[in-house]
């Protein structure tokens, strides 16, 4: 199996003008990752800065409700609210390491984004940050975070206007000024070396939540629960438990309006659990493409999770059987928004609603014995962001129901 | 029509190739027929026929709204073979395209597909040589030429592989970036051509739009210059577009003679 792959997943399907770029990056973080040094530097970040390490927090009203014990890692309160700043940190460090000048960056939701304009403010890279206009209107606020730390923010008006294209703009700017310039991916996916440094770099989730649940418990979790767009929060939470073949890992999908596809595009985002195998971006994988190969444009209540695609990794672990992927709809994922928000005082992104709203889905069906009764959920971010989009669509229900 | 065979052709007349780049189905699949005679009649020696994808990550922004305009005049590989076999020009047609259309269609099935409507290149620019190994089979099994790209940053072991495994001509990217017009090419063409060691014919892209800089890549040791930008252009604008094409057409080839 060639090095950049996961299985058959994975590889390297990239303008040639890319290629030296993949392989200066891979030498660099295989010289670094050990390197005592930058280890000490991304550890300062990493508790100085960024906030590590997060808490394993016992959500009791939740594990009350629902008659299992349930914790949360509180990726949410990482500096900046979201997990994004794990890898940002990371690989903003190796782009200093390897004297590159500037820092680019797509983002989603705009957490992406932001924690690259976080890293990129400090360390003293110029930043620009490439954003679907779609995405620009819907986390305005995101967008003038990234303005106050000095990022330059793009809107793109191509294609669906959302990640997909964000990460095509990323990869056109990468292409013509590859030189001087760092590309930092924000999730698992796009061509090796990505998938696995951002992996590493995310790792660190999981790495905590081992210690601390042990600490805790004494023991594993009988499950892991996770959103899964790219997958970034996912693996890193999975991937220091991939070994452990008791624990059962739960990537949750955006399930959308429904699991449907017309001809142009998808009513959800789960490329994990009904997309099909092809070339997006970089990697093979499984994206949402239609008979002839075309990408569908993908749909979610959560910018961050609107992505055709899925990291390579996670379609190898769906592939042998080591995860479980699932979905909940864009209903259940804002009914966790309200329920957790409520029960435990946290106001979740609406990605991680996704991962407290598969449970209660659980609970719901009467199948909460296949978690286990003890579950971890990623709390991959905070829900300040979001906001505006579900105040909106609250008002617009109240409106329907007044007609 | 061969490839091999055209350059064999324009060596005897002691020419140059030009070669010309349109998407396939903009603004129509039957305008795209009347550009490509336009073309011919022009000048153009081999035409690339760009099947396109929803992704288009190597193209800039003329290509692209180009891309998507086709698709959404609903062009669609079968069509796209349909069409490319109905054109009786006396050249060679080359597809280029993005490596998810090909995966899906199946490699052995789109090098076959391509063949059989007379198309007798491929040019995949998300296919590095490293991913290309089952896309190099099915195309030396139909006897269709697939083409690399070769750019101011490939050096040492890529590049004397990417020169192995091309065949038709070898693809080279002129300077960093995307397609689309560009006011200087000479300086880094120059630089590139000096270092490539290849039998095969070297075709000089990206950022070529007018004769005079035609001329220049052909002076500075270019077998051939790929326009692409440039015809799109005029067929964007909607305005008197077979004529257009064919004047600059046969503006540029004249600096090919």
């Amino acid at each position: 199996m060639k090095k950049s792959m996961y299985g058959k997943f994975g590889g390297q399907f990239v303008p040639e003008v890319l290629m030296p770029a993949l392989t200066e990056l891979e030498e660099a973080y295989e010289r670094y990752k050990d390197d005592p040094e930058f280890l000490k530097e991304l550890d300062f970040y990493m508790k100085e800065f960024a906030g590590r390490e997060t808490p394993l927090y016992f959500a009791k009203n939740l594990s009350k409700k629902y008659g299992i014990k349930i914790y949360l890692k509180r990726e949410d309160l990482v500096h900046g609210g979201a997990h994004k700043l794990n890898n940002t940190l990371g690989q903003a460090l190796l782009a200093k390491y390897m004297g590159k000048k500037r820092l680019i960056a797509e983002t989603g939701a705009g957490q992406h984004g932001t924690a690259t304009a976080m890293a990129a403010a400090n360390m003293g890279f110029e930043s620009e940050v490439y954003m679907g206009a779609k995405d620009v209107i819907r986390q305005h606020m995101n967008v003038y975070r990234m303005e106050l730390m000095g990022s330059k923010v793009n809107a793109v008006e191509s294609g669906s206007k959302t990640l997909k294209d964000a990460i095509n703009e990323a990869l056109r700017d990468w292409v013509t000024n590859v030189e001087n310039t760092h590309y930092l991916i924000g999730s698992v996916v796009g061509p090796h070396p990505y998938p696995m440094i951002v992996r590493d770099f995310q790792s660190v989730i999981g790495k905590e939540v081992k210690e601390q649940i042990m600490e805790k418990e004494g023991r594993y979790p009988d499950s892991i629960v996770a959103c899964a767009g790219g997958g970034s929060n996912a693996m890193g939470i999975f991937y220091p438990f991939i070994e452990d073949k008791e624990v059962k890992l739960f990537p949750v999908e955006a399930g959308g309006k429904e699991l449907k596809t017309t001809e142009k595009e998808a009513l959800h985002s789960a490329s994990l659990c009904v997309g099909e195998e092809g070339i997006l971006q970089g990697a093979h994988t499984l994206i949402l493409q239609d008979k002839y190969g075309q990408i569908l444009e993908s749909s979610s209540i959560s910018a961050g999770l609107d992505y055709s695609g899925v990291g390579p990794e996670l379609a190898y672990l769906a592939d042998i059987g080591r995860i479980n992927p699932c979905t909940v709809s864009d209903d259940e994922a804002l009914e966790a928004f309200y329920e957790l928000s409520r029960l435990e005082g946290i106001i979740p992104a609406l990605e991680s609603s996704h991962a407290v709203a598969y449970v209660m889905k659980m609970a719901k069906n009467g199948e909460l014995e296949k978690l286990g009764d003890l579950v971890v959920i990623n709390l991959s971010g905070r829900g300040d962001k979001d906001l505006e989009t579900v105040f909106k669509l609250k008002e617009e229900k109240a409106k329907e129901a007044c007609q | 029509m061969r490839i091999a065979d055209k350059f064999a052709e324009l060596k005897e007349k002691n020419e140059k190739a030009l070669i010309a780049y349109v998407c396939a189905g903009d603004p129509s699949a039957e305008a795209t027929k009347e550009i490509v005679h336009a073309l011919v009649k022009g000048g153009a020696d081999i035409v690339e026929l760009g099947l396109p994808f929803s992704d288009p990550v190597a193209d800039g922004p003329t290509i692209q709204a180009a891309s998507t305009r086709a698709l959404e005049a609903g062009m669609n590989p079968d069509i796209y073979f349909e069409m490319a076999a109905s054109i009786k020009e006396n050249v060679p047609l080359v597809c280029m395209t993005y490596y998810n259309l090909i995966y899906k269609r199946g490699n052995e099935k789109f090098a076959k597909d391509c063949a059989e409507a007379g198309i007798t290149g491929i040019i995949v620019p998300d296919l590095p040589a490293e991913e290309a190994d089952e896309l190099h089979v099915a195309c030396k099994n139909n006897g269709v030429d697939l083409i690399f790209l070769i750019t101011p940053v490939t050096t040492g072991k890529r590049m004397e592989k990417n020169l192995e495994k091309t065949s038709g001509f070898v693809y080279i990217v002129s300077r960093l970036g995307v397609t689309g017009e560009r006011v200087d090419v000479a300086e880094s063409t120059k630089n590139i051509l000096a270092r490539i060691d290849t039998e095969v014919p070297k075709a000089v892209g990206f950022g070529i739009s007018n004769g005079q800089q035609a001329a220049e890549v052909i002076k500075a040791g270019a077998d051939a210059v790929i326009v692409g930008s440039a015809f799109v252009s005029i067929i964007a604008s909607g305005e008197n577009v077979n004529e257009r094409v064919e004047k600059l057409a046969s503006e540029l080839k004249i600096s090919c003679r």
